[in-house]
């Protein structure tokens, strides 16, 4: 019976998830520290260059002194909902990385090994599904801290999710319509052999980008833990390692939203001008995933360029920007492109 | 309305017009802004590894002086302490006995020489006082501590290191501040 399970195909999945797990993370500590240099250098200070050379060792002092914090629980919270609320952020932050192709095959002793977790057809709905799952941490964990500006960070985090979720989606009608399916790999492979989605989808592609802004809780959508509004707004309650995993898989997310966006919209782990049939499997998929990489960091740095330049949104200004004009923007820009791709066939 | 400055900015209620209501130019306008700050220099100094330097007449930690055999030329007159808006400046004098001519300049000297680097306001009036040249402020600050006593400082703190057996420690208290002097 245990014969009949490939175990060369468990161990290479195990070892896949492992990997990609662990990436996501260091990338998203280092992504912390890249926040604080990226904000001094655009405010014309240093940042930190304290700990180790050039301060690289900062995300490792700031994790272990997260993790030597007093852990504060309220009293008045209901416990297993206040542990398990970062938990679950983190949890679904990490989840969404399953289905992206994070390069090519590889070819490692006699087997072609594809570097994606899960090739599920369905990848963007998976995505779509994991990435709402997300706002329930933030809601369950500031429901249970049982104060009222967490509650208030949470239905903000709340509404403000529903309302950009649908934007996006439209957005993304768009961007399927112009791919014809819904699986991951497929997409960048067609990017690989034509031209890039942004070249097909430039409104569709700010769309999305301005919805992913507002699903990491990134400036100048950060109503749900606007400090100077709601102290800390959902996680105002939260200490050590469970405010640690919060403010982490916010970075997880912007990290993930950032793969997400190069692999829709801009040819995922294709380098451009290069042609990878050229190269043996294992050089070519070295090459994509630095391409893949080098886009996610230029992702990455626009998230922190804008935050330190656009000052956040007033609530209804929020909402305006949502539902009035996003989302007919998408509509518009779901039409045309249905229209033109009518024309065309015709 | 007269206007008290000519930075005055009248602010323009006019509704915003569509490109405005776009949002965007003014984004991009300001993304660029910021980005232009990335190639600006930082007027922050790394301050233990490098220190500003002071300006020639900054006043800090007070350094009694010597002449150049060596002898102390301060004669406990006084006259600082009165001078001392802060009354930082405490001081016993005592006689010279015969074989202590290489140690004192003069027949009184002070036994004990204190001040309370917590009342002194570094004004320098003690410097002006002094007319035998026997204490002048240099170019270095205090120090932090974690006791009060440890800033009343005593003559062994505050004397200049002896000219003839520490040439070059001597040179380096001596500063530039004694030397603009002479």
């Amino acid at each position: 019976m245990l014969l009949a399970i490939d175990w060369a195909f468990v161990i290479e999945k195990l070892v896949l998830i492992l990997v990609v797990v662990m990436a996501s993370l260091g990338i998203a500590m280092y992504t912390t520290f890249a926040e604080r240099k990226v904000a001094a250098i655009l405010q014309d200070r240093r940042g930190p260059n304290r700990a180790g050379p050039f301060g690289l060792l900062q995300p490792l002092a700031d994790g272990l002194k997260l993790f030597f914090k007093e852990e504060i629980i309220p009293n008045f919270s209901s416990k297993f909902l206040f542990i398990l609320g970062p938990s679950m952020a983190m949890l679904t932050a990490i989840m969404t990385s399953a289905v992206v192709p994070w390069g090519d095959t590889v070819h490692f002793f006699d087997r072609d090994i594809s570097l994606q977790i899960a090739n599920v057809d369905v990848g963007i709905l998976y995505v779509f599904g994991v990435v709402s799952l997300g706002v329930y941490g933030i809601m369950i964990g500031s429901w249970a801290s049982n104060n009222k500006f967490s509650l208030m960070g949470g239905l903000r985090a709340a509404s403000q999710i529903i309302s950009y979720e649908l934007a996006m989606g439209i957005s993304l009608i768009a961007l399927i319509m112009v791919t014809g399916n819904l699986d991951l790999k497929e997409i960048v492979l067609q990017q690989q052999k034509g031209h890039w989605n942004f070249l097909y989808q430039p409104l569709g592609f700010l769309i999305f980008l301005i919805c992913a802004f507002a699903e990491c809780n990134r400036t100048p959508f950060d109503l749900p833990e606007a400090e100077n509004e709601l102290i800390g707004g959902y996680h105002t309650e939260y200490s050590s390692m469970k405010l640690g995993f919060y403010l982490f898989s916010e970075y997880i997310n912007m990290f993930i939203s950032s793969v997400i966006m190069s692999t829709l919209f801009f040819g995922g782990y294709d380098m451009p001008f290069v042609n990878e049939a050229n190269y043996s499997p294992n050089v070519a998929a070295v090459i994509g995933i630095a391409a893949l990489m080098a886009k996610v960091i230029g992702f990455i740095f626009l998230f922190m360029w804008v935050r330190w330049t656009i000052p956040r949104f007033r609530y209804d200004q929020l909402m305006n920007l949502g539902w009035k004009i996003l989302i007919p923007l998408a509509l518009i820009n779901m039409l045309a492109t249905g229209g033109v791709l009518l024309f065309l066939n015709k | 309305m007269q206007a008290l400055t000519n930075r005055v900015k009248q602010v323009d209620r006019k509704p915003m017009s569509f490109v405005e209501r776009m949002y965007l130019p003014a984004i991009f306008k300001g993304m660029f802004i910021t980005f232009s700050h990335i190639f600006k220099k930082k007027p922050t100094i790394n301050y233990p590894e490098k220190k500003r330097p002071f300006s020639p007449v900054f006043r800090g930690l007070h350094i009694l002086n010597r002449d150049a055999e060596g002898r102390e030329n301060c004669t406990a007159c006084g006259l600082c302490a009165v001078a001392c808006p802060a009354e930082a400046i405490t001081m016993e004098a005592a006689e010279r006995k015969p074989g202590e001519e290489n140690l004192y300049r003069e027949e009184k000297y002070a036994a004990k020489y204190e001040i309370n680097m917590l009342r002194c306001i570094f004004c320098g009036l003690c410097e002006e006082a002094c007319p035998k040249d026997a204490i002048y402020l240099s170019e270095t600050f205090a120090p932090s501590d974690y006791q009060r006593k440890q800033f009343i400082y005593s003559k062994e703190e505050l004397l200049i290191p002896h000219p003839l057996k520490e040439p070059e420690a001597y040179q380096k208290a001596l500063g530039n501040r004694a030397k603009i002097k002479n």
